[in-house]
């Protein structure tokens, strides 16, 4: 991904002193939204796993999660301004008891719906046909596998994950997910097991392409790269391992004002558990909420508002600028040169 | 003392303060040697672990191995990279023993 030369780097600024505000202006840029294409839900922080670079910090004992009345406020305001694609997110998303009621009721408005799916929580009580389920309503699947070696998944994800996902995978192609001309779409996500950046995405898709399908027979659509974000239990990772100024440094320096354009900020707005909206979800994770002039929840709502927004920041953000970008739909920008 | 310190490797462009035309030389050279080529961006990865070993710079050795796994290198590959390295350095070595005897010979009768 990063074109960064090895040994030899020319800036030497402290990473607590770089503002990414600051460093898009430098290249004549500010972050604004250009449309609201999409509804990102997360639904809640309810998950049976608990991995360890998980920017929400989910897991089995996490209680928030979104009611059935904020998903019927949700629903209305997809209704009221079809809002074309819905991204359901989590947690995982599947343990909210309105999950199905919700993909049902996006479905029926005609909504391109997106499911964010870990894979092992089909392995959870009642939610062994989840794949049927996702079929029946043509759901675009996405799904995190971080590498397709069991060491490197288990060390992120928790012991038996690989094997689990592994086995999920098999009954996602066994209904047609991830195969050709099937129209079932099966994506999954690969996250660095460690303080480092993604490789470049087709590079590493190909690979796994050619070692998921040689070792275990498994077919998938497309591979996404996204870079851990120093948050929540990742940026609790990088503290204990003394990693965060490193790691901070590495994403600065990778700066791509090319991936600017194509950050997903740019054409999403993301919904909490309680109804109140943000313009990513790294932000509401930090409880960084849309600009205080425009509506904070979803009651209300109004797209024409969020259009052409300013975007808050953070230094989070240089996590989706670092090489070539990353977004919930992996890598943004094709050129990855540096430039410092 | 250390000799080797880590916080040195962001210091490295600091030897361009005197004679910086040979400097800008080598960097432009560097440079030029990092870019995808036909060899890809991973293998140039795996080849400078693999040197780095060799030439046991820990600089090198640590900037390398980063660069690997942002290529998406894993351990396997990377730890190959170190072997074939280490067989060849050693296997210069033991070449040389062919010397010991050469000069063992000479003089025995």
């Amino acid at each position: 991904m990063s074109t960064d030369l090895p040994v030899i780097q020319r800036q030497l600024a402290p990473t607590s002193s770089v503002d990414f505000d600051e460093k898009l202006a430098a290249y004549g840029r500010e972050l604004r939204a250009s449309s609201v294409d999409t509804l990102q839900i997360n639904v809640g922080k309810l998950c049976n796993q608990a991995c360890k670079h998980c920017h929400v910090g989910a897991g089995p004992s996490r209680t928030e999660i979104m009611t059935s009345e904020t998903v019927e406020q949700v629903l209305a305001a997809i209704r009221r301004f079809r809002i074309p694609t819905v991204d359901i997110t989590g947690g995982a998303p599947e343990l909210n008891a309105s999950f199905r009621y919700l993909v049902r009721q996006c479905r029926s408005l005609g909504c391109h719906v997106i499911v964010r799916h870990n894979l092992t929580v089909m392995f959870e009580p009642r939610q062994d046909d989840l794949p049927q389920f996702f079929r029946d309503h043509r759901l675009e699947v996405i799904s995190s596998l971080p590498y397709f070696l069991e060491q490197q998944t288990d060390a992120q994800r928790g012991r038996g994950v690989f094997e689990k996902s592994i086995e999920a995978l098999h009954r996602m192609n066994a209904v047609g997910y991830g195969i050709e001309n099937t129209q079932l779409i099966l994506n999954l996500i690969y996250n660095p097991v460690g303080a480092f950046l993604p490789p470049a995405q087709q590079s590493i898709e190909t690979d796994f392409k050619r070692e998921l399908m040689n070792r275990y027979g498994i077919s998938f659509n497309r591979l996404f790269t996204i870079t851990n974000m120093p948050i929540k239990r990742f940026l609790e990772y990088l503290r204990r391992s003394g990693n965060e100024e490193r790691y901070m440094r590495k994403l600065i320096e990778a700066f791509n004002p090319a991936t600017v354009a194509s950050l997903m900020c740019r054409n999403l707005v993301s919904v909490d558990w309680t109804g109140r909206l943000y313009d990513c979800d790294f932000n509401q994770m930090l409880d960084l909420r849309v600009a205080p002039e425009l509506p904070q929840t979803i009651v209300d709502f109004d797209p024409e508002k969020f259009v052409s927004r300013r975007i808050r920041t953070g230094s989070h953000c240089f996590g989706c600028t670092a090489g070539a970008g990353s977004s919930c739909g992996g890598a943004v920008a094709m050129n990855t040169q540096n430039i410092k | 003392m250390a000799y080797y310190k880590e916080d040195d490797l962001q210091r490295f462009v600091e030897i361009g303060k005197h004679r910086s035309d040979l400097f800008e030389k080598f960097m432009a050279w560097y440079q030029a040697c990092q870019a995808e080529g036909a060899l890809t961006r991973r293998e140039k990865a795996l080849i400078g672990l693999a040197v780095a070993h060799a030439l046991q710079c820990p600089y090198c050795i640590d900037a390398f191995s980063q660069s690997c796994l942002e290529a998406g290198s894993n351990m396997e590959q990377m730890t190959e990279a170190i072997h074939m390295a280490s067989a060849i350095r050693g296997g210069a070595a033991l070449i040389h023993g062919l010397q010991s005897h050469n000069s063992v010979d000479r003089v025995s009768m």
